[in-house]
């Protein structure tokens, strides 16, 4: 789960998370008593649909304003380390 | 008229100066924060250019609208341009959003002033503001114990009188259950109520932004402030806003008031000392029948035992307090049973993290806030993720990830959601026979710092809130009464979807009618003046 969430941990952390979550997972088991075939699932509490708007420019967010926050840009991108290949 | 509406009205009149009414709240805050830690930040600069900009609007006879001149907080996940924005985590430690929040252009629209940013549980994942990577808020009222929680800050800025009224945000109860356990007003409104843009997303088919006020009057003037559509929000509902404060005088007659028997239910232990100590369990007393509607026909007995466990008596008793005040008002009170709220918590907890585990995945090194550099971008990623986030969060990520999983989805998420349309079922079934259901809002008093390291234990303080949450539907927390060792206890209203008005009717109703609560003892508070306005 770690590694899906690209979460570092050590044996130590893996330990205690195994346990924290187990935890959780066992009152999970008690929704196994019942007869939910008949229930459709709820994804969203209010029934919206189709929600359109006009399709009118707006003002959009200062481009420098954002990457003016981001760890690491240049040449108006975000940048990150190599993403392919040997990093050299 | 008292709080905000006072404040709010003689700005506009002019009897009192905007600038002066910050610099009362200011001092507040600059003696008494430093215990009490409700603020991440305090924006007094920013703060006093704002104020003085209403002066400037009333001195010229134009409108400095319904809030003018009135201190507000901001839950620290709300987005202020320029102003840090760090969800109390090191993740986005020094993050300067590019836009504002909804709600903040709202409230700064209508007049009032921003004076800080408030603490709250990291990415509002607790129940405590014990899991904030910046320290702990404490409760004004005992400042050895917690205020609740996410928004704990915002509730103690409120309680310790440092503003008289802030925002938050609630997913699971995080707006509800510090209200209750800080003695203040605090509002749910039904989702899509009110614009979730720029609130940094926990689980968005649940999170919702509300106000705290010191009483009904100015939670309701608040809530019509921040509702309405909003076309940057999706889920934003395309309906008129009423004019909630006038639903506040309407009075209960012929309103029909549903408890809800599974959250009514003291704890046994608690029962034995009762009977021990002479008194008696508070359902006995009461001439109320147990409703017999049981509407997905559950058997709720062997699965509720265990969210019974943590139901504090005088909570309990408080609630029938209550009932019997609205009673002796002319409403006509009785039991409902609404089973699946005793599967609540258990769905919640499957769909929150669920949800926690995709929105939390933008948080990469990549966009804002920390980066570790690593030597490719995954490791960066990991290595990111592992410094930026705290415990409670990489579990709730990790659980998530779990949910969502190829081979476990059905079983927990899909699992999860079908409980989810069961409660909304119940609560539907519920509201066809009254029109606002009443229950405690946390099953407990303020608890002390480490009380509840327990997961689990932790959660369960989320038993009575989370029901609406899974709905949908508005509801809130009003003072009523004290509990154990003179803390607040909080009764929660609920109502059916776009019900506010209602249910603000039954609140201040029950304001009306609620025993006196002494305001929290902060060292040196009987110097101050001006901010308990």
């Amino acid at each position: 789960m770690a590694r899906l969430a690209r979460i570092e941990l050590t044996a130590d952390e893996i330990e205690h998370y195994t346990g924290h979550l187990g935890r959780v997972l066992e009152h999970a088991r008690e929704l196994d008593d019942l007869d939910l075939a008949d229930v459709p699932p709820l994804a969203h509490p209010y029934p919206l649909r189709n929600v359109f708007r006009d399709d009118v420019a707006g003002s959009p967010v200062d481009r420098d304003e954002v990457l003016s926050q981001a760890p690491a840009a240049s040449d108006g991108q975000f940048e990150v380390p190599p993403v392919l290949g040997d990093p050299s | 008229m008292k709080g905000a509406s006072l404040i709010a009205h003689d700005v506009r009149t002019g009897a009192r100066r905007a600038t002066d009414v910050l610099q009362d709240f200011l001092s507040r805050v600059e003696a008494h924060d430093g215990d009490v830690h409700a603020f991440n930040t305090v924006t007094a600069e920013q703060a006093r250019a704002a104020a003085a900009a209403i002066d400037a609007a009333v001195d010229e006879g134009r409108d400095p609208g319904l809030l003018a001149g009135v201190p507000v907080a901001f839950k620290d996940n709300l987005c202020t341009r320029g102003v840090a924005t760090t969800c109390s985590s090191r993740m986005l430690e020094g993050w300067q959003p590019p836009y504002d929040a909804t709600v903040v252009q709202a409230m700064t629209a209508a007049g009032a002033v921003m004076i800080g940013k408030t603490n709250l549980d990291e990415f509002a994942m607790g129940s405590s503001t014990e899991h904030s990577a910046f320290g702990p808020t404490r409760n004004p009222y005992d400042l050895t114990r917690v205020p609740g929680g996410s928004s704990g800050g915002s509730a103690a800025a409120v309680a310790a009188g440092f503003a008289p009224l802030a925002l938050g945000s609630d997913t699971g109860g995080s707006i509800r259950q510090p209200a209750s356990l800080c003695g203040i007003v605090g509002i749910k409104p039904t989702y899509g109520r009110v614009s979730r843009y720029g609130l940094v997303a926990f689980a968005s088919s649940f999170d919702q932004i509300g106000p705290f006020a010191t009483d009904v009057a100015d939670a309701a003037l608040a809530l019509g402030v921040i509702s309405g559509h909003d076309p940057a929000d999706s889920t934003s509902i395309p309906a008129a806003v009423p004019d909630y404060t006038s639903a506040l005088d309407r009075g209960v007659e012929g309103l029909r008031v549903g408890i809800v028997s599974e959250l009514a239910v003291a704890s046994a232990e608690g029962q034995a000392a009762r009977a021990r100590s002479g008194g008696c369990h508070p359902a006995a007393g009461t001439s109320w029948g147990d409703g017999g509607n049981t509407p997905s026909g559950y058997d709720i007995s062997a699965e509720a035992a265990w969210l019974r466990d943590g139901f504090d008596p005088e909570v309990v008793e408080r609630l029938y307090g209550a009932a019997d005040a609205l009673a002796a008002a002319g409403a006509t009170v009785d039991h409902v049973s609404v089973p699946a709220v005793a599967y609540g918590l258990t769905a919640y907890y499957l769909i929150a993290p669920a949800e926690a585990s995709s929105n939390l995945a933008r948080y990469d090194g990549t966009r804002y806030g920390l980066r570790v550099e690593g030597a490719d971008v995954t490791e960066m990623n990991r290595l990111t993720r592992r410094a930026g986030f705290g415990d409670e969060v990489k579990a709730r990520i990790m659980l998530g990830t779990f949910a969502l999983s190829a081979g476990y989805y059905d079983a927990y998420y899909g699992k999860a959601q079908r409980v989810r349309m069961l409660t909304r079922r119940d609560f539907d079934a519920a509201y066809a026979d009254f029109d606002v259901l009443l229950s405690p809002t946390s099953p407990c008093v303020a608890f002390r710092f480490g009380e509840r390291a327990d997961p689990m234990t932790m959660y369960r303080c989320d038993t009575c809130t989370i029901p609406s949450n899974l709905s949908g539907d508005p509801a809130m927390s009003v003072p009523f009464g004290t509990g154990a060792e003179g803390l607040p206890v909080g009764v929660q209203v609920m109502a059916p979807a776009l019900g506010e008005e209602t249910m603000l009717t039954v609140a201040a109703a029950l304001e009306r009618a609620a025993p006196p609560l002494s305001k929290p003892l902060l060292a040196g508070v009987a110097g101050s003046t001006g901010a308990q306005t």
